[in-house]
């Protein structure tokens, strides 16, 4: 991903020396720095304003407990860190969130892969099922997530299926690992349409003369998908699994509307567990020390996968 | 993987796609048919998928046990302002980025950028205690100028960067040359050429702005000011119990809409959202 691509040539415009002598500090290239910090003036601000202070500011709080209530706002040193380390729940929060972050991102790219592979068939309809599969990604996320509820209730539609053929389904939000496969299903079904038109499109940037050439030399459909198709669309398995990892920390109306966290904290997640402490129970300050966690969570995981490029990336635009 | 398929691979394609595309449609079909069943029905077993009586008590319900009318407007007016707000402040910024050349860019487009890096949950405690200082909570306006000044107006910044590095720049120069000033040439030029981009991001910010959650219940305390994600939630019998068919109702009011500008403009949604690469 060439996020800083050499741009100079592309952004160049005529520097005229200013011919007006009187007037030479005021030249075209001080009026072009001036034109582009007034330009980017409102998002570098906004940057700074609501990014880069509050997140120096969680760091901060972390330090601190806020009582909003007495509106006391006391140093505790590491007190926050020291009560996270000895708290009970956190090592169940960590497991919950690593389940759902690991169940949610095997599915996830397993399935947008396997539904790209699928429509990149020669078959009449595939601009159908594509609309179909991508149709959860623009439906409300609340609503979606109700709807799975209702139909994931013990007497719901799903149990109801089951039913016809005979199979008793189990009351799948009120058992530690249903619930947890519940809310990883709800989420993969919303959201994997995004990156299987990733994929999609990755595919169809494949050469098809590398299949024909495979082909002669008798590799068969798997080896050719192994061999051929794995690699070269490699960049694109990345780019995805960045993403998916990071928003599957980032969870949290799904877990707030389908299972509250429960049953018991099976599936009380990084930030559900931050809401709860920081909102529901008002630890402000030990919210921000979670917030704080969450943070160098997400940075370590983008940081290793953008290492791992160099290990198994076949190669780079 | 293009060869021709025999008549067998493509039954058995047609029926994977099929039976694979069942969780992806039924539960809005499901959503839509089971709201205007009556409430003796809507846990009928084993259910009926298309409703024998038709009944729209959980649509007046959903007007009458909350302010919903207000509720849709608000999330309405918030996501309109939203996405105009990101187009204006994303366009400027990502038209210098890519074009003016000023001293420091590389440096602020790197301090621009780290907002990408930082999921807004990290950020919400911070923000929360900005806003009770101020007096904003219990407002709007955390959700809409976190939005478009914040985190999220980032990748609609790099996106519009991306576009105009990519556009030939000739055109500009030659209304560069004819004495248009650097907005002029931004407003009259790169931003009607830029349409392609504008509508992407305009897509997934209003998809984003429609769908916050967290925020809302967040900032806001006062049902007449909540947004439509969080007011589905409260459609709750006196036990806390949810009212299905009401909910179902308001879901399927917030959902509907969104669903059929889906399907006139799919090929616009589609690409758009998977260039930019985004989660709704």
């Amino acid at each position: 991903m060439p996020l800083l691509t050499d741009d100079r040539k592309a952004g160049r415009t005529s520097h005229r020396p200013a011919l007006d002598g009187g007037r030479r500090w005021w030249t075209t290239r001080r009026r072009d720095h001036l034109a582009g910090y007034l330009f980017i003036a409102p998002q570098l601000v906004g940057s700074v304003l609501f990014v880069l202070i509050p997140l120096g500011l969680v760091v901060w709080y972390s330090l601190h407990e806020w009582n909003v209530l007495a509106d006391t706002f006391d140093f505790v040193g590491a007190g926050n860190y020291r009560a996270m380390a000895e708290d009970p729940n956190l090592p169940g929060v960590l497991r919950a969130s690593a389940l759902f972050s690991i169940g949610l991102v095997a599915l996830n790219l397993s399935l947008a892969l396997f539904l790209a592979v699928l429509l990149n068939q020669r078959l009449r309809g595939t601009a159908f099922f594509r609309v179909m599969f991508f149709s959860p990604v623009v439906v409300s996320l609340v609503a979606w997530t109700i709807v799975w509820g209702f139909l994931l209730q013990d007497n719901g539609g799903i149990n109801g299926l089951l039913d016809t053929i005979g199979v008793d389904g189990p009351n799948w939000l009120r058992g530690d690992l249903t619930a947890m496969l519940s809310v990883i299903v709800v989420q993969v079904v919303k959201n994997v349409g995004l990156n299987m038109v990733l994929f999609l499109a990755a595919l169809q940037g494949v050469p098809g003369e590398l299949y024909e050439a495979a082909r002669v030399e008798g590799a068969g459909r798997w080896t050719q998908f192994r061999r051929i198709t794995v690699p070269l669309i490699s960049p694109t398995i990345l780019l995805t699994s960045i993403i998916t990892v990071v928003g599957s920390l980032q969870v949290f109306a799904q877990i707030a509307v389908l299972t509250q966290g429960g049953p018991g904290s099976s599936t009380t997640v990084l930030v559900y567990y931050l809401y709860q402490q920081a909102f529901q129970f008002h630890h402000f300050g030990y919210g921000a020390t979670i917030s704080v966690l969450l943070f160098l969570i997400v940075l370590a995981l983008t940081v290793v996968q953008w290492q791992m490029r160099k290990r198994w990336v076949f190669h780079e635009q | 993987m293009s060869s021709k398929l025999s008549p067998r691979a493509k039954v058995l394609l047609y029926g994977t796609l099929c039976v694979l595309a069942i969780p992806f449609v039924f539960p809005t079909w499901w959503m839509v048919t089971s709201s205007v069943k009556p409430v003796s029905e809507v846990f009928a077993f084993p259910p009926s998928p298309i409703p024998t009586s038709v009944s729209f008590d959980g649509y007046r319900d959903a007007f009458t046990t909350q302010p919903f009318a207000r509720q849709y407007l608000n999330s309405a007016y918030i996501a309109l302002v939203v996405t105009f707000g990101t187009l204006a402040v994303s366009s400027m910024a990502g038209y210098a980025f890519a074009r003016i050349r000023f001293r420091g860019q590389n440096l602020l487009f790197l301090v621009v950028l780290l907002g990408l890096l930082i999921p807004s949950e990290v950020t919400i405690v911070p923000l929360f205690r900005m806003f009770n200082a101020l007096g904003l909570v219990d407002t709007h306006w955390p959700l809409i100028l976190v939005p478009i000044l914040g985190a999220p107006s980032v990748l609609a910044t790099f996106i519009m960067r991306q576009f105009f590095i990519a556009l030939p720049v000739e055109l500009e120069e030659a209304a560069r040359l004819d004495g248009l000033g650097r907005f002029a040439t931004f407003w009259r030029i790169g931003l009607p050429l830029s349409r392609p981009a504008l509508g992407a991001v305009s897509i997934f910010t209003f998809l984003h702005s429609w769908n916050l959650y967290l925020e809302p219940i967040v900032f806001l305390s006062t049902p007449e000011k909540f947004t439509l994600p969080q007011a589905l939630t409260q459609f709750v019998d006196a036990y806390g119990g949810p009212m299905w068919n009401v909910q179902l109702s308001a879901a399927s009011l917030t959902a509907i809409p969104v669903l059929i500008v889906f399907v006139i403009a799919q090929r616009q949604f589609i690409e758009g959202l998977a260039h930019t690469g985004l989660k709704g």
